[in-house]
């Protein structure tokens, strides 16, 4: 006698999805994820989470405000006198959509891959590694986009924002915090230990502070400007600027190009390095 | 309805093989599962059996060989395999950030169960876990064992016909290990079909049906446990020792006197259907051994008959 097996409400689910191609790396429950990280968030330090949001606010008013009264006013990229507080604050805006997304994607990351091994016990669901993927991608974006809208109410009523497009710097920093978390993230799943973690931090505190970010950087020679315009925190920068100071041209789409690209790469490489590390 | 009753086999493998660049960590085996039954894989660390949990779970791709789980091929349809599926890995693995009954409802979430679902599922599983009153309390903050029972009954969310278990009682108190059997009883009981591992050979007699002994990424021998000390071993065994640098002159001195025996490091064994008048025996013929023992055979015995070496070492 053969027992007919029987139909769980969990069969239905994964059968029902099984026809879908890439259905054994995606099983569109990548929300999921996030749902979770939300329980945890419940239960973390809230003091760090702030703290990462006060950074870039904090760099404002000791740039902007005080280094600023020196400079007086200098001129944005197409020769119109502008603030130096309204030249960095599309600048820091960026940085702290990169920052927020990066601090989910790689430390939190390596922690998770390295010592609480939940990313084993969700592989151990019906889920795939993509859902993994793009669920704490997605998580880590969130956080980048909250700290730029964080900036935003700050930097907004200051009177930083001098064109009506500055309201999709949000967005914007929304594909930069996105990029950054990709990327990171699927960065963070090739290091094996602490040490080569902090070679991140030692890349990012150039990139934070020659990016365009406190002066431009037409006053590097030609080939370091080449370098550093290829670097992504430079490319958020130009882009969210031009928003803010409603510089638009043709290279906003570039730099959108640009994310989307970046986006797409890290998803892809952190999907396969799951898969690598956890499945094989 | 006819007497012989077809076993509908769960899981399937031949020449199953896992390699790890030169490393063979699983080496050709052939086993089945059949419903309903509770099936052991019994080896000593490295012997491939957590391997070989793994490609059942389809989170590790074989390198040759044929394996079906419900007839499902793991390669391609590992969500939909996973489905079907409890896993309760070696350490647990909670989600140490989250809550008891938080780590239940998002690991149910993953199987994309509704919350309204989950709410009554939750309640059930956590009675199930004796784990009600520590609903609110961080998995962190658990002992040992309500920390494995909390993983059974996370793995249990989906209401998987097939529950594996990977060392479910290693690094627990006794009392914690009965608690934990008497769970797995009742989840046999209602029909779900359990694989385990273990390097205890006590938990193996009192929990498998079946059992494979493996060594070395290979199957030494496969059977009930009572078939197997049957087969591989005496009913009793009576162990002696006379301290670690006498043993082995004693050794050869009592050749001959029992069907088997074995020197070990600490202590000799010798493999007889009537332990105590061996004994009796050797006490009369003047040996005065530092402490002796007469025992039931177990699957120890086996394993040691089998491959020369003791289990936990």
């Amino acid at each position: 006698m053969i027992t007919q097996a029987l139909i769980t409400q969990a069969v239905a689910i994964a059968e029902k999805r099984a026809k879908r191609p890439g259905a054994s790396v995606y099983s569109g429950r990548a929300i999921t994820m996030i749902e979770r990280s939300l329980y945890a968030a419940k239960s973390s330090n809230w003091l760090i989470i702030i703290s990462g949001f006060v950074e870039p606010v904090l760099y404002l008013m000791a740039f902007g405000f005080g280094i600023g009264q020196l400079i007086g006013d200098i001129q944005d990229g197409s020769g119109n006198p502008v603030s130096y507080a309204a030249y960095i604050a599309p600048a820091l805006l960026a940085t702290s959509a990169m920052n927020g997304a990066l601090y989910d994607a790689t430390w939190n990351v390596f922690f998770k891959m390295h010592f609480s091994k939940v990313y084993q016990v969700m592989l151990s669901s019906s889920l795939g590694p993509m859902d993994v993927a793009l669920g704490e991608i997605s998580w880590a974006l969130i956080r980048g986009a909250t700290y730029s809208v964080g900036f935003m109410a700050i930097a907004w009523p200051l009177g930083l924002v001098t064109s009506a497009w500055g309201l999709l710097a949000i967005p914007a920093a929304t594909l930069i915090a996105f990029g950054f978390a990709s990327i990171g993230m699927a960065i963070t799943s090739y290091m094996k230990n602490f040490q080569q973690m902090n070679w991140v931090n030692f890349f990012l505190l150039p990139m934070f502070l020659f990016s365009g970010t406190f002066f431009p950087v037409s006053v590097y020679p030609e080939w370091i400007q080449v370098i550093v315009k290829a670097l992504p925190l430079c490319q958020g920068v130009d882009l969210v600027r031009s928003l803010m100071l409603g510089i638009i041209d043709i290279s906003v789409l570039g730099h959108i190009a640009y994310f989307v690209v970046m986006i797409v790469l890290g998803l892809s490489f952190t999907t396969v390095r799951l898969k690598a590390l956890f499945m094989r | 309805m006819s007497k012989s009753v077809e076993r509908e086999a769960v899981i399937r493998a031949r020449s199953l093989t896992k390699k790890y660049k030169d490393f063979v960590a699983v080496d050709g085996i052939d086993f089945d599962v059949y419903r309903g039954e509770s099936f052991g894989l019994l080896g000593p660390n490295g012997a491939g059996k957590s391997t070989t949990m793994k490609m059942i779970t389809s989170v590790s791709q074989r390198t040759s060989g044929e394996l079906t789980i419900l007839g499902k091929e793991p390669n391609n349809q590992g969500p939909e395999i996973r489905a079907h599926l409890g896993v309760v890995p070696q350490k647990d693995m909670l989600d140490r950030e989250l809550k008891v009954w938080e780590n239940l409802v998002t690991y149910g979430r993953y199987f994309g169960l509704p919350r309204k679902w989950l709410k009554t599922k939750v309640e059930e599983l956590l009675e199930f876990a004796q784990l009600t009153e520590k609903r609110n309390e961080k998995a962190d903050d658990l002992s040992g064992g309500m920390q494995r029972r909390l993983a059974i009954a996370r793995g249990l969310i989906n209401e998987p016909e097939i529950l594996l278990l990977d060392e479910p009682t290693t690094g627990l108190d006794p009392q914690a290990r009965h608690i934990l059997w008497d769970r797995l009883f009742r989840l046999k009981e209602q029909g779900v079909t359990l694989v385990l591992t273990t390097h205890y050979m006590d938990e193996a007699e009192q929990l498998c049906d079946r059992i494979i002994v493996m060594d070395k990424g290979k199957i030494m021998a496969e059977g009930s446990p009572a078939e197997l000390i049957r087969k591989y071993s005496s009913k009793e065994v009576v162990e002696l020792r006379f301290g670690t640098d006498k043993n082995e002159g004693v050794a050869k001195q009592l050749e001959g006197k029992s069907e088997r025996i074995e020197l070990l490091p600490d202590r000799i064994l010798l493999y007889t259907d009537k332990g105590e008048a061996l004994l009796t025996s050797i006490l009369d013929s003047g040996l005065h051994p530092v402490t002796s023992l007469v025992r039931r055979s177990s699957l120890e015995d086996v394993f040691l008959r089998l491959t020369g070496r003791t289990l936990v070492d």
